[in-house]
């Protein structure tokens, strides 16, 4: 366990609490939806815990993020209240964006999160924003925007990655290649093998990183992080990693078989994370079983409070246009 | 030296608020294409000429021909405590960045519910000047149909100066016509003896964001009008003058938020409307201000004239054709008046 080495047992300890975090709020969110108690739609991110967590351990409180469409994961590894995640599902007051955003588009900025942004490949563009930011107040922080391998097509990709090597700009660029845009493959979308393969055009490092391994990610991540953070320019980085439930809500997946969605599963990173803790003897079974155990009763209880909770009032909805 | 009758062209009132607001506030920085090349164009109609020199690259930022990455770079810095001032070189590059502007600079207040906000200016030259269909548009009144924009378009060197001070000021995205007419280039056909230059003060002062001006105030007919066709209202109404009707002219200089009080007051006076715009007319910002007339008045007897909606011919009698001119005011007029 060359790599968790460097980690104190607290942070791995915390790592894998955050992505049984992620996993539990998304199962529950998962079958809520299913029963009609949320409105609107939900991208979920059941299988790529460990590329929000790997990545957003590596951070500081105020470094900032972008995420996507499926931003459940990206904020919950950011540091958001799950109290306040789940009130914006269920659409109150008490919401991250008072209920003013909704799944997609989850914001907090007392945790460097800003709104995300729902129209895929877009974050690209305003990510550079953000670094451009840093490096002319000169401050340390760094920006990191997260994509799917369905963004690396947009025009967003290439003027985002253009900018901020010509300006060696402190931002890093995660793409979760989870295989699929919507209920299309990368493979049949892209004429180069890997999104890393790219990255020569714009003379920045790229790391292509087993996505389902949170240390794996972490490290690359980390040094991509601290490399940005020292005015080293922009890396990007692809992690393998694969979606279990569908695009969204009303998506069955049959275009995937069973055969490619075992072998993802084999590679589960929370079951296979927790192996290593154990077999390591880093911590116990019973440990383990307690960290699930509050995580789960964390969020039950935001989800109780959620329920409970006010409605936005109309008389608000004007508020914050300009 | 200073004089206190100095008159500006638009180009150098603009560049006086960039300068002042820059020396005023390290967060203010530029980005555009030919903008920072030291001894350069200074964009494509000289606004920044000069500023790279005196501020430097870092804040007189030259950027590729990448138009998302000038706002993507807008909002995303706008949204950690700059202040950026972004071009691009004609408003029909516009729709080369649209995502940025319409889901991204204009919602991410809202969508936080208030935690962010996005102080940017994005300045774009506008208008018709014979170069053909892509470098022609009018696109202004499109963007006031977006909750979170404000639309800003200056028809004078003294509301240039003073409403760029007052839109980097401020805390919203702010969307910045200029007409390409009236920056003040000298012995320009097209301009037809227009004159955008005025007394510009050294005086640090701002004009309001959604202030309409009363260019001339008379009791007959209500003109309103924008950016180039302030001046050909103005022409107008000089004519009309010898006919015996007294014009009032509204040069409405923001269109969000639209002044919709200076607007309902002057009708209210004169129960008779003229909107001259040079956009296309259908849908343009001459139909949201007739319908607005409409739902407040019974008894106004409202007319448009805006191009013809057809895309924007090269030849010069054409375009002049297509584009509101003081013929097809007159004969408008002279309908409102039978």
């Amino acid at each position: 366990m060359k790599k968790s080495r460097k980690l104190k047992k607290e942070r791995l300890l915390d790592i894998f609490r955050d992505m049984y975090k992620i996993r539990y709020f998304e199962d529950e969110v998962y079958y809520m939806f299913l029963e009609g108690k949320l409105p609107g739609t939900v991208h979920q991110c059941q299988g790529q815990e460990a590329v929000a967590v790997g990545v957003c351990s590596a951070l500081r409180k105020n470094d900032f993020i972008t995420s996507t469409h499926r931003s459940h994961g990206h904020s919950l590894a950011k540091g958001m209240a799950v109290d306040k995640a789940m009130a914006e599902l269920f659409a109150k007051k008490s919401g991250c964006c008072g209920a003013k955003g909704g799944s997609m588009h989850f914001a907090d900025i007392e945790n460097g999160i800003i709104p995300s942004i729902a129209v895929v490949g877009e974050g690209l563009i305003i990510g550079p924003g953000l670094a451009l930011a840093y490096s002319m107040k000169n401050t340390d922080q760094v920006a990191v925007t997260f994509f799917g391998d369905g963004a690396v097509s947009t025009g967003a990709f290439h003027e985002g990655i253009n900018i901020s090597s010509l300006w060696e700009l402190p931002i890093v660029f995660v793409c979760e290649n989870n295989q699929y845009a919507a209920s299309t493959s990368f493979d049949s979308m892209s004429p180069v093998e890997n999104v890393v393969d790219r990255a020569s055009a714009y003379n920045i490092p790229a790391f292509k990183v087993n996505g389902m391994d949170v240390l794996e990610v972490y490290e690359v991540a980390n040094k991509a992080i601290s490399k940005a953070r020292s005015t080293g320019g922009p890396t990007l980085i692809e992690c393998e990693t694969f979606r279990y439930k569908g695009h969204s809500r009303s998506d069955p997946q049959q275009y995937k078989d069973k055969d490619e969605v075992e072998f993802w599963k084999e590679r589960d990173p929370i079951d296979n994370y927790k192996k290593l803790l154990i077999k390591k003897e880093i911590v116990s079974e019973k440990e383990i079983e307690k960290i699930e155990k509050e995580v789960e009763e964390l969020i039950k209880d935001a989800i109780k409070k959620a329920e409970q909770a006010e409605k936005p009032s109309v008389e608000e909805v004007s508020n914050y246009v300009y | 030296m200073s004089t206190n009758n100095r008159n500006l062209s638009m180009a150098e009132a603009l560049r006086e608020a960039l300068y002042e607001e820059m020396k005023e506030n390290d967060e203010v920085f530029l980005m555009g294409q030919d903008i920072g090349t030291p001894n350069g164009w200074g964009g494509p109609f000289t606004v920044c000429r000069g500023l790279v020199e005196e501020f430097g690259s870092e804040r007189v930022r030259n950027v590729p021909i990448s138009e998302k990455a000038i706002v993507g770079c807008c909002v995303g810095s706008a949204m950690m405590g700059m202040k950026p001032v972004g071009e691009v070189q004609y408003s029909d590059f516009l729709f080369t960045c649209m995502d940025e502007i319409v889901n991204e600079a204009a919602k991410m207040r809202y969508m936080s519910n208030g935690q962010y906000k996005v102080p940017m200016v994005f300045r774009a030259p506008t208008g018709a000047t014979t170069r053909g269909a892509q470098h022609a548009q009018s696109p202004e009144g499109m963007f006031m149909h977006i909750p979170g924009l404000k639309v800003v378009a200056p028809s004078n060197a003294y509301d240039g100066k003073g409403l760029l001070k007052a839109a980097i000021r401020d805390d919203s995205p702010v969307l910045f016509f200029e007409h390409k007419l009236l920056y003040g280039a000298k012995n320009r056909d097209e301009s037809d003896e227009i004159e955008a230059n005025t007394h510009v003060p050294e005086d640090d002062y701002i004009v309001p964001l959604g202030k309409a001006k009363i260019k001339k105030s008379g009791n007959d007919i209500t003109m309103i009008s924008l950016l180039y066709t302030v001046h050909l209202a103005l022409q107008a109404a000089n004519i009309l003058k010898d006919d015996g009707i007294d014009s009032e002219v509204i040069d409405l200089r923001s269109l969000a938020p639209l002044d919709e009080e200076t607007i309902m007051k002057s009708v209210e006076k004169t129960k008779k409307v003229l909107i001259i715009e040079e956009d296309n007319k259908t849908l343009g910002w001459g139909a949201e201000i007739a319908a607005l007339i409409a739902e407040n008045f019974q008894n106004v007897k409202i007319k448009r004239v805006a191009a013809l909606d057809v895309p924007i011919p090269f030849a010069p009698n054409l375009e002049n054709y297509v584009i509101p001119n003081k013929e097809n005011i007159l004969n408008e007029v002279e309908k409102i008046f039978v």
